[in-house]
């Protein structure tokens, strides 16, 4: 197990560095000059030659791929220049390891960039997920039991009307109606529980949270209705009635157990891609995320900082593909041997 | 066998006498199940009666869909009362299960009644030990602490065979090897000491050698036990061995019912006789070519007119007019006494048998009986 473990990690890191290269590579494809948006609106050529040298944009692509390697691990200066060092510490922008990159747009790193936005998106995706797996898993399960009357079809078309609907559609009309109309909940707003505490960072998620779990929500729904009706014609559930078991108990222990497997796959990979930044719900509601960052620095060109958060996501994913294959093999014991 | 055979007389024409307390441990009679469906009544099983004593086995045989597997599951009360209609009685232990509430049936499901399934590995649940489904099974109905029903589990596990049943009993089901997984099945199976054990083709998916294994368990623990046994089947060496009663089932309903000697040496429906003459060869004429059955089995939806069995008779010619075509031959004794019934037209079975099957039917079968 251990030494699965191991090799998962091994493998994903060597995942991530070729990632990197990817995305360093789709960067240098695009027929954008990374230097004249770096340099800013009025920007005479001289002045655009040397934000490039000073960016290391006139490097061939390999060489500054090597040169973000280098200062993830060990930091790096903007400009890479050791005499301006010594004369003009000042011009120099220090970024240090693990260094995702320098936007000189908002003249700060990437990874401090990234840092102030990741919470607001971790917070809004773990709401969200907690919304949207109690409610699909609720329903599902129901509508696996009710299968074939009004309820089932009832739960399962109202999920799929707001899985059909777009978000920023949903996103809106919660916000019009929920929070300005009927002033069931304040205007959503982003309190870190530093600053105001659980409830008050919990009420300022509700309706994001909602937006975004309603959407997922009718995947899980779906889902879950046909893997406890797949798992209740399976012979073992035959089995366990057999026994006498009561009907709960049979499905509590017997089927969901077995419909808990492909769940937890999917709900670790779907986590994994909404810590990254859910784009359309963090514009709506004006939340500082990793989703409006990106959008942000995609709308100013900055390069820079849009490497950087496509790796982070990427990372994200690939983490989450560990984490689950090693939970499958908690969950499922036929995975555990060999 | 011969006081058996009077008592093991079946119900052949209304009204049916109801069974007393001191007689059969299972009574079925005039069992029907029905699927309603959108293209109309599947009719499963109709008019199914047989017995069961204690401390015998009776043998169900028929091909697949013939309705073998259905009567067992209406006898645990598997079916799904919402898309089954289930008509006849089924007395235990003189209580009718059909007139039960599904909480009363539930109580008696593996406590009175067990099953043993046909694939053990489908049947366990595979994210659970074996020794967790088997103390599942134990307390259930026995009101004890984790820790007896444990010592119970491995007792039971080490009655069938396990080696080091302490040890075992943390393993997987895909941890065991088929046979063990078997074993298993049968552990559980037995561990509430039920009067009444239904074994559903518990061998077909074993290996040949395993399978003598486990049917001497079989054997052994009903002695045991003293407890009744169905075996449903459709290999008649497993007839053969564990018998004492044979039931033929085709397009759900019984064709022959008998003493099991009786029915492998003097069968007098042509559905038997064509299961006979199906069955492999081994000790003799290896060479010998099988004699399948023409056609396939009917559609349950629209069965047949007449005798279910008539589209793919060989014999029907022998019987005068269009009876086979027009009338169902009802379940009645043939021309050897009451304590074998036949649902067939052939007034003199047992000529044609000898004359016309009895070469094609391999004699190890009949021998062993």
């Amino acid at each position: 197990m251990f030494a699965y473990i191991v090799r998962r990690v091994v493998s994903g890191i060597i995942l991530i560095i070729v990632m990197s290269l990817v995305t360093f590579l789709l960067f240098f494809a695009s027929p954008i000059d990374p230097a004249r948006f770096a340099c800013g609106k009025n920007c005479s050529p001289a002045l655009q030659e040397q934000t490039r040298k000073a960016l290391g944009y006139d490097d061939p692509v390999f060489v500054q791929w090597g040169d973000f390697l280098k200062g993830v691990v060990q930091g790096r200066d903007y400009p890479s220049d050791p005499a301006l060092r010594k004369t003009a510490p000042a011009t120099i922008a220090h970024c240090p390891a693990p260094c995702l990159g320098y936007s000189k747009l908002s003249n700060d790193t990437v990874l401090n960039l990234v840092k102030n936005a990741f919470p607001v998106s971790l917070s809004l995706a773990i709401v969200a997920f907690i919304i949207w797996i109690s409610g699909g898993i609720a329903f599902g399960v129901i509508a696996a039991l009710k299968k074939g009357t009004i309820i089932d079809r009832g739960i399962v078309g109202i999920s799929l009307v707001f899985f059909a609907f777009p978000t920023f559609f949903v996103g809106l009309f919660l916000y019009q109606f929920i929070a300005i109309q009927w002033q069931i909940v304040p205007i959503p707003n982003y309190v870190s529980i530093a600053d105001g505490g659980f409830f008050t960072w919990l009420v300022g998620l509700l309706l994001p949270g909602l937006t975004l779990a309603l959407f997922y929500m009718a995947g899980y729904v779906r889902m879950t209705r046909a893997f406890v009706l797949e798992s209740m014609g399976e012979d073992y559930l035959r089995t366990a009635n057999a026994k006498g078991l009561a009907p709960r108990k049979v499905l509590v222990k017997h089927s969901m157990r077995a419909a808990l497997t492909p769940l937890v796959t999917m709900a670790g990979l779907d986590l994994a891609s909404l810590v990254g930044g859910a784009i359309i719900t963090e514009t709506v509601f004006n939340y500082n995320g990793l989703g409006k960052l990106a959008v942000t620095a995609a709308r100013n060109l900055d390069l820079p900082l849009t490497v950087g958060i496509v790796l982070l996501l990427a990372t994200f994913v690939i983490m989450a593909n560990i984490i689950v294959d090693v939970l499958y093999a908690f969950i499922d014991p036929r995975v555990r041997v060999g | 066998m011969t006081s058996h055979d009077t008592t093991a007389s079946p119900a052949t024409s209304a009204p049916v006498p109801r069974p007393s307390s001191s007689d059969a441990l299972l009574s079925v009679r005039e069992l029907a199940v029905h699927f309603p469906t959108s293209d109309g009544v599947v009719k499963a099983v109709d008019g199914l009666s047989f017995d069961v004593h204690r401390g015998k086995t009776l043998g169900i045989v028929g091909e697949s869909g013939s309705g073998k597997s259905v009567s067992s599951a209406a006898i645990l009360g598997l079916h799904n009362p919402a898309r089954t209609r289930i008509s006849g009685e089924i007395y235990l232990n003189g209580v009718d299960l059909l007139t039960l509430s599904s909480e009363q049936m539930r109580k008696r499901r593996g406590r009175e009644v067990a099953m043993i399934f046909q694939d053990p590995l489908s049947a366990m649940h595979p994210y659970y030990t074996v020794g967790n489904q088997i103390i599942e099974a134990y307390r259930v109905h026995n009101d004890v602490s984790k820790k007896a029903a444990r010592e119970r589990a491995i007792e039971m596990l080490d009655r069938v065979g396990i080696p080091q049943p302490d040890r075992r009993i943390d393993d997987y089901p895909h941890q065991f090897s088929g046979g063990m997984r078997q074993r298993a099945m049968i552990a559980m199976g037995l561990i509430n000491d039920p009067s009444m054990l239904i074994a559903d083709e518990p061998t077909t998916a074993l290996d040949v050698t395993v399978q003598a294994q486990i049917l001497d368990l079989l054997q052994d623990l009903q002695r045991e036990f003293n407890s009744a046994v169905i075996i449903i089947t459709h290999d008649l060496g497993v007839v053969a061995e564990m018998a004492d009663d044979v039931l033929v089932m085709y397009a759900g309903r019984a064709v022959e019912y008998g003493p099991c000697k009786e029915i492998l040496t003097h069968p007098e429906m042509p559905y038997t006789w064509g299961l006979l003459s199906s069955v492999p060869d081994v000790k003799g004429d290896t060479s010998a070519r099988l004699v399948p059955i023409p056609g396939n089995p009917p559609s349950l939806l629209n069965p047949p007119p007449g005798c279910t069995f008539h589209p793919r008779c060989v014999h029907k010619d022998k019987v005068p007019g269009d009876l086979c075509w027009t009338v169902e031959p009802r379940l009645e004794p043939g021309q050897r006494g009451p304590g074998h019934t036949k649902r067939c037209h052939l007034t003199n079975p047992d000529d044609i048998y000898a004359t016309e099957v009895l070469p094609e039917v391999a004699p190890g079968l009949v021998e062993e009986s």
